[in-house]
């Protein structure tokens, strides 16, 4: 690769994680540009947080090398980190203290933080993701939902320049889900990077630019999403009272993978260009209810590239 | 895939994002933070609390029984002659256990519990570095360690002067020594001992970086604390009773003789630093490339 190092947000070079005898990441060459919100995607298993936990610097990779924001790390980990916001595994903070008590907690244990500006960013940070009504509350007494929202707030006490998301929405309701993806949204707006990983891909799809598959420690796919999508090869749906003749029509034409469900045919476009299927359709005298052109959807890319379902851990 | 193919106004922003290269505060806030979660949590209030009923016990049990001597350490007998001697027969009665359960506590809890909640995550992402991490616990351990004790003492102290009075003592010695004297006698006492249990606290911070519970790395505190106890006992093994943590403990009672005996108070202090360096090291060795996934 030919970028500066300073292209991307997030850089690795061969990251690899070996537990004992088991990979659990394998040479992932993660590149992550600026700007970016990138959706770290794959399922339960498949050595996503293994990789956050190593770009954050909390393990130490058995072999490779990575940058965050330019910077080598862990070696510049104390000049890096103050810029990364980062939510892993999970929401975890004391219980027996309030939400309020908690950040201030993690305010006072950063040196670069302004003691002075603490309470403003504090409640700011509440404000931003909802819980400032229930910010005396005990962290025991708040539910996995209001947690996930805390953890979350806890990235956003300083300005970041990057936020390392692993599972933001877990645990959310689909109220919740939107708004965590609108706020990753404004985030981005405010020029931040953002790499948000997920195992629930349709939840992923709306938000990103690039996208990153992982499964079972390998990184099998990246790109800025469009691209990746297009590796995946247009279907046409054709909507009619006749689906055999439909579907005799579709095959004349040279389509692949012909199928016939009630009242639609269905095909793989290939080389053909499309408006020729209707042209086509009309002419055999085909009544058409309706046409549409498919892109695959993740899940049927993540099968393709994978040969196994989405759900199936690695 | 390069900045080039950031849409424009994308890349615009990416030009302008700031370069900021974050000043560092040289600040307590971390280290009064730890001390606000120590004191704090109910469980160690509990706890100190304990610790404050057995001087409680010792004055009201010496006050209502009718023969004013007999059985037992030496600072009982005393007690009623002068109520400062309460705190000394307290701590030494809580120096078995007590006290050093006490430190085992927070010092197991150091690492363990942090580790085990999973907030030594978000510690290490703000950043907080390792070493600086390592060095605040500990420095929080041996605050906790000197506040513990002297409560003790504390607590002794105003309820033997309120039950028997105070005045001139008589030292170990036979000598006499005035109140204030007495008084400074009793700081320097609770102050020597609060460091022996400090480097307790040392091993018990070391044991908090191996293990993910908490309440394992306590026990194992107590446990090796017991153990000393048991081996300082034996005297076949007398070869190994000067280093062992602690064996000088009980050298406390010499700052009550006239003069004071500074010999094995300083043998005691030194090795409570040696332990104490020792471990606080292995703790930092340990802990400074340990994999967190808790």
């Amino acid at each position: 690769m030919s970028e500066e190092p300073g292209d991307f947000a997030v850089a690795t070079h061969g990251l690899t994680k070996r537990f004992h005898r088991q990979v659990a990441v394998n040479a992932v060459d993660l590149r992550v540009p600026r700007g970016a919100v990138y959706g770290f995607l794959g399922p339960n298993g498949s050595g996503k947080t293994t990789t956050i936990r190593m770009l954050l610097g909390l393990i130490r990779p058995t072999a490779g090398r990575h940058r965050l924001l330019g910077m080598a790390m862990p070696d510049h980990a104390g000049d890096v980190l103050p810029l990364v916001g980062s939510l892993v595994e999970g929401p975890a903070f004391h219980p027996y203290l309030s939400a309020r008590a908690n950040l201030v907690r993690l305010d006072c244990v950063d040196r670069h933080a302004d003691p002075r500006t603490t309470t403003v960013r504090v409640d700011g940070a509440l404000d931003r993701v909802g819980l400032l009504a229930a910010a005396d509350k005990k962290y025991r007494a708040y539910s996995l939902g209001m947690r996930q929202r805390l953890a979350i707030a806890g990235t956003l006490l300083a300005p970041r320049e990057l936020l390392v998301l692993d599972e933001p929405t877990n645990g959310l309701d689909p109220q919740g889900t939107r708004e965590v993806r609108h706020l990753i949204g404004s985030l981005a707006d405010d020029g931040a990077t953002v790499l948000v990983s997920s195992h629930l891909l349709s939840e992923v799809e709306q938000v990103c630019t690039h996208i990153g598959v992982m499964h079972v420690g390998r990184l099998l796919t990246q790109g800025p999403i469009a691209q990746v999508r297009a590796v995946g090869e247009l279907r046409v749906r054709v909507e009619t009272g006749q689906p055999e003749d439909a579907a005799r029509v579709l095959r004349e034409l040279g389509l692949t993978d012909v199928a016939v469900e009630s009242g639609v045919a269905m095909g793989t476009l290939g080389k053909l260009a499309a408006e020729k299927v209707v042209v086509a359709m009309v002419h055999d005298g085909v009544p058409v209810t309706g046409f549409a052109l498919q892109r695959p959807s993740l899940e049927d890319l993540f099968v393709s590239l994978t040969g196994e379902g989405f759900n199936v851990s690695g | 895939m390069s900045a080039a193919d950031l849409t424009p106004d994308l890349a615009a922003k990416v030009a302008v994002a700031p370069v900021t290269r974050p000043r560092r505060h040289v600040s307590t806030r971390f280290l009064r933070s730890e001390l606000r979660l120590i004191f704090g949590r109910r469980r160690n209030q509990a706890g100190l609390g304990i610790l404050a009923a057995v001087p409680l016990i010792i004055a009201i049990a010496v006050k209502v029984s009718t023969s004013g001597s007999g059985r037992g350490p030496d600072f009982f007998a005393s007690i009623t002659s002068n109520g400062l001697f309460v705190a000394l027969a307290a701590l030494t009665l809580e120096m078995g256990l007590f006290l050093p359960l006490a430190v085992g506590t927070i010092a197991g809890d150091s690492i363990a519990g942090e580790a085990n909640i999973g907030t030594l995550r978000y510690l290490l992402t703000v950043p907080v570095h390792r070493s600086r991490l390592i060095a605040v616990k500990f420095a929080a351990i041996t605050i906790f360690s000197l506040v513990a004790t002297a409560w003790v003492s504390l607590v002794g102290a105003v309820a033997g002067l309120a039950l028997f009075g105070g005045g001139d003592m008589t030292t170990l010695s036979g000598t006499q020594i005035a109140m204030g004297s007495a008084v400074l006698r009793v700081v320097i006492a609770t102050f020597y001992l609060g460091l022996c249990f400090a480097s307790l606290g040392a091993i018990g911070l070391f044991i908090s970086t191996l293990t993910e519970q908490p309440i394992g790395a306590t026990i194992a505190v107590v446990v090796l604390n017991v153990m000393s106890f048991i081996l300082d006992s034996i005297p076949q093994v007398s070869w190994l009773h000067e280093w062992l943590p602690t064996h000088w403990w009980v050298s406390f009672g010499d700052v009550l003789r006239d003069p004071i005996a500074w010999g094995d108070l300083a043998r005691g202090l030194l090795t409570a630093a040696g332990y104490a360096l020792v471990f606080w090291l292995a703790a930092w060795a340990r802990f400074s490339d340990k994999d967190v996934t808790g």
